[in-house]
């Protein structure tokens, strides 16, 4: 079945909707969608240095946006700098940096193109497993730590007081932030990432009542826009990951205009 | 009525500082199990420093914080924003850090006047609404240790004086230590053991009556602050959190009948007792 690269396509991009669905509810509780974006930038640093050390990629990148992450959770404690501004110098400063190391290379033949907008329809084997094993860490992760994780999000300080290690489930949401970064890089590509993160979680905002439902919808809307995605780039002949993330715009959309607030009305004694 | 017992927290010369400016230092304060301390001072004094310290949320900077061990705290924080990409409603934000039975929940609900919300979006309800879920939260936790920051803040007065009541009636029920950040004195003077005064360090502290008699306090917060009017004021019926009203032979309905009123030194059914900052002394 996965010898056919369409089922194999469907397969991983199902896989990743998975998991940037719950995940990506926690980039937009926490604001932390540009924060995915610069993870994503500092990724060409990452595949960078597999090329230049010979090194599987999604490790190389994992490693790369977990430094980057922790030097800027390190960095918004000491400086007096505001976040989006430390964070708009780790991206395009990783970026720069990962496109000059390129440069240098001069005997490797690379796919910018294939990076930044990543081929979803040249997935192997090895690929659906590192998604499936790699994402299915994140998610029982995510589901095992969700209280916390959660408490943390509403309010730092109440869950601080309350006995939870509120720096300890930063750093683990920032890590998981980049594990998914890191399995999705070659599949969906820098530039969409943060797309598969956000888009599925804001379009499942408005029609759901708990944050449980919110990440389960999350996931389904992510699901159905990469299946979506799949087919229009079959019969359209379009790239598939801008196709995906289209498909995620247009349910998005759909929620906005849908009259939903008549159905989830709250209840009221 | 103080049950005598180690402090569940204890600060010695306890400061944070930011940017090499104190946001509040040298405090000495402790709690001890089933005593009631209040943190007053003006804005931008070190309250809720303060209180973040004795929590632990803070670490300080100087001096020492000691809390007991395995210590089970509450808190009610000044500000908690909920954002709107953010689908919590009162039963979730009631299990936020415990797990708590629907029958726990209800009766914690219930007792800060907030059972009708049970289900209503977290960022819809009133600044006042939001307090008294807030409260409900913390007490349902059973804490040792219960820490609120201005915990009555946008609730109504009537309101203000019954939650108080509940607060010191919490401290009597479980003899859990309560450490308290309020703006006005007088509203909790009746429900506090021991008063702390800040102003970016401890000015006075003491019981009630003495604090607000001494002159640190005059200073703080003017001359006026000292005319304190205390009188009784009962109400022949009561308004329910659902906007009906319980009049004084039991009955219910939808509306105050024209007869009602509050009544200055009448006797009635439901009596509050109140005090109350007399402005023009």
């Amino acid at each position: 079945m996965l010898d056919d690269f369409f089922v194999r396509a469907i397969v991983a991009g199902l896989g990743i909707a998975a998991v940037t669905g719950p995940l990506g509810c926690f980039v937009v509780w926490r604001k932390l969608a540009y924060f995915g974006d610069t993870l994503a930038h500092g990724a060409l640093l990452g595949v960078t240095l597999s090329l230049l050390l010979n090194i599987n990629v999604a490790l190389a990148v994992f490693v790369v946006a977990v430094v980057v992450a922790l030097s800027l959770l390190a960095l918004q404690q000491r400086s007096s700098l505001s976040s989006d501004a430390l964070l708009g110098m780790l991206s395009h400063g990783s970026l720069a940096v990962g496109l000059l190391a390129l440069s240098f290379m001069t005997w490797v033949r690379f796919d910018l193109m294939g990076l930044l907008f990543g081929d979803l329809l040249a997935v192997s084997k090895t690929d659906i497993a590192l998604v499936f094993v790699g994402g299915g860490i994140v998610l029982a992760t995510i589901a095992w730590a969700w209280k916390p994780l959660f408490a943390v999000t509403v309010n730092r300080d109440l869950a601080a007081a309350e006995g939870y290690d509120v720096a300890a489930y930063d750093i683990l949401l920032m890590v998981m932030l980049a594990a998914v970064v890191a399995i999705a890089i070659k599949i969906v590509g820098v530039m969409l990432i943060t797309s598969l993160l956000i888009i599925p979680a804001g379009a499942a905002r408005r029609v759901s009542t708990g944050p449980v439902m919110m990440a389960v919808l999350a996931a389904f809307v992510g699901g159905v826009s990469v299946l979506g995605g799949l087919f229009a780039s079959l019969s359209f002949n379009t790239p598939s990951g801008p196709s995906i993330v289209a498909v995620a715009l247009i349910l998005f959309a759909l929620g906005l205009v849908i009259p939903v607030g008549r159905l989830l009305q709250e209840q009221r004694p | 009525m103080l049950k005598r017992g180690d402090p569940l927290v204890r600060l010695e010369g306890a400061g944070v500082s930011r940017a090499g400016r104190w946001l509040v230092r040298d405090v000495d304060l402790h709690v001890r199990p089933g005593e009631i301390v209040t943190l007053i001072g003006p804005n931008g004094s070190g309250k809720s420093t303060t209180a973040k310290l004795a929590l632990g949320v803070l670490a300080p900077s100087a001096g020492s914080v000691t809390r007991r061990q395995e210590l089970k705290s509450a808190y009610v924080p000044q500000k908690v924003h909920i954002d709107w990409t953010l689908p919590l409603r009162v039963d979730g934000l009631m299990r936020l850090t415990q797990s708590l039975s629907e029958a726990d929940m209800e009766a914690a609900l219930n007792s800060t006047g907030a059972l009708h919300l049970l289900k209503r979006e977290v960022r819809h309800l009133s600044g006042g609404e939001f307090q008294r879920v807030m409260l409900a939260r913390a007490l349902a936790r059973k804490p040792e240790l219960l820490v609120l920051d201005e915990p009555v803040q946008g609730v109504d007065f009537s309101g203000e004086i019954a939650l108080y009541e509940l607060i010191a009636q919490v401290r009597d029920l479980t003899g859990c230590g309560i450490l308290m950040v309020s703006h006005d004195l007088h509203m909790v003077m009746a429900a506090t053991d021991h008063v702390i005064c800040l102003n970016g360090h401890v000015c006075c502290h003491g019981s009630p009556e003495s604090v607000v008699s001494s002159s640190a306090y005059k200073q703080l917060f003017g001359d006026r602050a000292g005319a304190l009017a205390l009188y009784q004021h009962r109400h022949d019926h009561q308004h329910l959190p659902d906007g009906r009203v319980q009049h004084g032979d039991g009955s219910v309905t939808d509306n105050c009948h024209p007869g009602d009123g509050h009544h200055h030194g009448e006797s009635g059914r439901i009596a509050h007792k109140s005090f109350r900052i007399n402005r023009d002394a």
